[in-house]
């Protein structure tokens, strides 16, 4: 076991080089670069552009150096903590990510709890109770909650927040306490605008859950080991937590993998017409204006999570199913 | 006495699509304390709902409608089951506490992800106010009983672990847990090979008398009833058709259909011109499909339709380490030489795991052998298939068919019948849309089958009927070989004679030559002229039919031979030769049978056609088979 998380982990390196490759070449791959794009900003504005100091800037950033240096120069800062320096907010990347990632992280977080504390007792009880009316009227639910694209659901609820309550609700905390050190007032502020980018976000995550949870249940209520379970005189409700929602539970660590970067990256558009102070509109702004090292970061940071997602999903997997810890390795 | 459990008049409906099934009208009868009854009838007679009522695990769409399960429970109370809800505190007391069951299918009936422990011990910290260790103490003394080597690693192996013999075990350990007055075995053994079957059947025999417990047993087997029983009661169509002690029925069974039930049950001691007596006979016409063999002469027919000489495989399990890749060799199949004579009905017979469906892949070249040749007679040549190219293979292949074991999963469920059974024929390129039509018509009614019945799927047939659509596509191309893998294993006694009889007819009035294979002796004496005992990836004694049976040489013939449970009350199993699994153990063969490194072991004739594995020198050698 130790053999195998200890190669996983040395494979996670050359995993990670070539991704770094990728993202270098992806941020690199339109033409021109920032500086360009600000000059032409600039010049659409009708100002004038000082080419010394564009030339200054070209050096001072090393843009001038040929591709392969530069990508050699980012990895190595990468490597020691140093995420470069990000033209549009003129200060280091990692300073520029820092304010806004607790945030994040606070929403997203949020967001993976409200989806499983809706979705598995609603999944559970759609599958036991298949085809009655409680299941196709949450089975109706979910598929509203699954089509309904996350940005408009958040423009309705924006539209009647303001018409009926006259507040808007967008953003994540009231304006006096932005940019303000953490309170008891300013957490109470974030966690009364918290609710309403978690509904908004989770809605279709929890919908897809929920069809997941009970696909998934269905196929194990099947199972003879069920009426095994049965025959033992299990009550029904210890009976389908034990065996078969254990068994269901595979397609939820797997899921894992995907969760970890969405912490980060989830829900950009929403967080966009919500307002809201995530990474998610900052990734987004990054990547149209060319800002290549924050850029870079960002796609760097969400492939390691990627990488380490899996991992752990992988490990979770064998520490949870016998059938994978102990069959492994068995090949015809 | 007064009986343990008493079932009056239960009926029990089923509600499909806005109709009622009567699954069960009306079925009485009683189960004595400490005896065996036995619940004979094929599926879909109600068997198995009849277990279910008492469990009280019906599934949501059935009810009982009427009667009354009356229960003397452990406090000498009369609790009426039927009248109890499925899932009252009441009758969850009675599940598993003091009616338990165990199932057919010991494969899916354990959870893949908890320990056989936790799982054994499950029932009796519901069921017993007892505390931690002494309650995993009884679990481990349960698994001692039901013959865990090691009851202590036993308690933390998981069922996929375990052999399928193994997990019965497992099972019965849970059922018998609680000590419960009653056990329901549904079908305990019918997933198992016969001299596990055996093994089941003597723990059930041997726990019955130390618990003195009730069983009762489900079977359509009625070996097993003969074997168990004390008491026998027939089902048919939710009625119960006759019951009675076992003597009374098996000597002087009245009911024309229990009558037809052992007429219909392949048996060791039946002549060669002797025909099985389906219960549901079916009329087909062999001769509907004009076979235009090409005649053959008489110098092609001198020489064997088939030739196996020397085949070996070994697969590989890789443990994967540091830097390094052990590869832990499996021999599956080992110097297996046979022939198969024109015209020919060569069985193969042998426990699960001991190489046959490896062996029949190697056969189709489907799989590639290490070693060894497979020579097939085509018009009078002897070609090796392993040196065939792609295009002469593919022409081979119509002389080759197979016929699979689960008539279920082998017909694709989103084919109609039509296109299942002409796929052959297209994928070879044989003929037009007409002649496919023409074609299927007449395979249908080689096999029995209305051709109306073309246009469906096959989901909207039963198993019997499945496994005729699957011989019609077998024979589609008018092949000379049929590999019949294990046919008539998924199917009630009842079908399978019908099936059996069907593929006789269809071998000796097409001349086809069969290998078929079958872990059932009974079946192979059967269908089989020429019989090759398989054991371990080995061949180890090929005789005629007649030879095999009157004179079983080789130690672990013997064994199968002996652990076939007969439908006869005078050729009872004996329990005391049934070694715990020894005989197919090869180094506690006795001399000069047993297989040690050192020494080679190949098959020698003994006496005319009659071929036995022994140590090489023990005898003057003549010539391999």
């Amino acid at each position: 076991m130790l053999h195998y998380i200890i190669k996983r982990v040395l494979l996670m390196i050359p995993t990670l080089l070539v991704i770094s490759m990728v993202t270098f070449a992806i941020i690199q791959a339109p033409p021109g670069d920032y500086l360009e794009s600000y000059i032409a900003e600039l010049e659409s504005q009708g100002e004038s552009v000082d080419k010394d100091k564009i030339a200054f800037l070209r050096q001072q950033y090393g843009l001038d150096k040929p591709l392969v240096q530069q990508y050699v120069h980012w990895l190595g800062g990468i490597l020691q903590g140093d995420f470069g320096y990000s033209f549009e907010f003129d200060m280091p990347v990692s300073k520029v990510v820092g304010n806004r990632m607790q945030l994040t992280v606070l929403v997203s977080v949020a967001t993976i709890f409200f989806t499983w504390l809706i979705a598995f007792p609603i999944g559970i009880y759609s599958a036991t109770h298949q085809y009655s009316w409680g299941d196709y009227g949450l089975t109706f639910l979910g598929f509203l909650g699954l089509a309904t694209p996350n940005f408009l659901l958040a423009l309705v609820m924006l539209y009647f927040a303001n018409v009926y309550f006259g507040t808007s609700i967008g953003g994540l905390m009231a304006e006096q306490y932005i940019g303000q050190p953490w309170s008891w007032d300013k957490l109470s502020s974030v966690l009364q605008h918290l609710w309403i980018p978690v509904v908004v976000i989770g809605t279709s995550g929890t919908a897809g859950m929920i069809r997941r949870l009970r696909a998934n249940l269905l196929d194990e209520l099947q199972k003879q080991y069920v009426i095994t379970a049965r025959a033992k005189g299990l009550p029904r409700a210890k009976l389908i937590l034990k065996y078969p929602l254990r068994l269901a539970l595979n397609f939820f660590i797997a899921d894992i993998g995907a969760v970890l970067p969405s912490i980060i990256s989830g829900a950009e558009i929403t967080a966009v017409v919500l307002s809201l102070p995530t990474t998610g509109p900052m990734m987004l702004n990054a990547l149209q204006s060319q800002d290549m090292y924050l850029a870079g970061s960002f796609l760097m940071f969400l492939s390691t999570l990627t990488v380490v997602g899996v991992l752990v999903s992988d490990l979770a997997l064998t520490l949870l199913d016998p059938r994978i810890r102990l069959q492994g390795g068995h090949q015809r | 006495m007064d009986p343990l459990l008493a079932i009056d008049d239960l009926h029990v409906e089923f509600a499909i699509h806005n109709s009622k099934l009567q699954a069960l009208r009306g079925v009485s009868f009683d189960i004595p304390p400490g005896q065996t009854v036995a619940l004979v009838g094929e599926s879909g007679s109600g068997k198995s709902v009849t277990a279910q009522a008492i469990m009280g695990l019906l599934p949501d769409n059935a009810h009982i409608t009427g009667g009354q399960i009356q229960f003397a429970n452990n406090n000498q109370k009369i609790l009426d089951i039927a009248a109890l809800p499925q899932d009252s505190r009441a009758m969850q007391d009675i599940r598993g506490g003091q009616i338990s069951m165990i199932f057919q299918e010991p494969m899916v009936s354990l959870s893949p992800v908890h320990t056989i422990g936790d799982q054994v011990s499950e029932a009796l910290f519901l069921h017993r106010e007892i505390a931690h260790q002494q309650g995993l103490q009884l679990t481990r003394d349960m698994l001692d009983m039901v013959g865990f080597p090691d009851p202590d690693r036993a308690m933390k192996t998981y069922s996929f672990e375990l052999s399928g013999g193994m997990r019965q075990r497992a099972m019965l350990a849970m059922a018998l847990v609680c000590r419960p007055a009653l056990l329901i075995a549904d079908e305990p053994t019918t997933a198992l090979d016969v001299s596990i079957q055996a093994q089941i059947l003597m723990l059930l025999k041997k726990l019955q008398a130390e618990l003195n417990m009730a069983v009762l047993l489900i079977t359509h087997d009625l070996g097993v009833v003969a074997n168990l029983a004390d008491e026998v009661v027939v089902m048919y169509q939710g009625q119960i058709l006759e019951r009675g002690t076992l003597k009374a029925l098996f000597t002087t069974p009245s009911h024309p259909y229990l009558k037809a039930l052992f007429a219909a049950v392949p048996r060791l001691d039946i002549g060669p011109e002797q025909r099985l007596q389906s219960v549901h006979p079916i009329d087909y016409d062999i001769h509907a499909l004009k076979q235009d063999h090409d005649p053959r002469s008489e110098a092609q027919n001198s020489l064997p339709h088939l030739q196996v000489t020397g085949l070996y495989k070994t697969f590989y399990a890789h443990q994967q380490g540091w830097f390094r890749r052990a590869a832990k060799a499996n021999p599956a199949v080992i110097d297996v030489s046979f022939k198969i004579a024109r015209g020919e009905s060569f069985g193969l017979v042998g426990e699960s795991g001991c190489g046959k469906t490896t062996l029949s892949k190697m056969l189709m070249r489907a799989l590639k052998p290490d070693q060894g040749s497979v020579l097939y007679n085509d018009h009078g040549q002897q070609r090796d298939i392993y040196a065939l190219d792609n295009r002469e293979l593919l022409r081979l292949r119509r002389c080759m068919q197979l016929i699979f074991q689960d008539p279920f999963s082998s017909l694709n469920p989103r084919m109609t019948v039509f296109d299942l059974i002409r796929e052959p024929l297209v994928i070879h390129k044989i003929g037009d849309k007409a002649y496919h039509a023409e074609m299927a018509k007449s395979l249908m009614h080689m096999v029995g089958l209305d051709p109306r019945y073309l246009r469906r799927y096959p989901h909207s047939f039963s198993g019997g009927q499945r496994q005729r659509i699957g011989i019609a596509r077998a024979l589609a191309l008018k092949p000379e070989l049929i590999i019949c893998d294990e046919p008539v294993s998924a199917l009630d006694v009842s079908i399978q004679a019908q099936i059996l009889n069907l593929l006789k007819d269809l071998q000796q009035e097409l001349g086809l030559s069969y290998l078929f294979i079958s872990h059932n002796l009974a079946v192979i004496h059967y269908v089989a002229q020429r019989i090759a005992v398989m054991c371990q990836g080995q061949l180890v004694e090929i005789a005629s039919r007649e030879q095999l049976f009157a004179k079983p040489l080789h130690p672990y013939t013997q064994a199968l031979l002996s652990a076939v449970p007969i439908p006869d009350l005078t050729q009872p199993l004996d329990f005391h030769r049934i070694m715990d699994g020894r005989a197919s153990k090869p180094q506690s063969w006795p001399a000069p049978y047993t297989v040690n490194p050192g020494q080679k072991t190949m098959l020698q004739e003994v006496e005319p056609q009659h071929w036995v594995r022994q140590v090489s020198d023990s005898v003057p050698q003549r010539a391999q088979a």
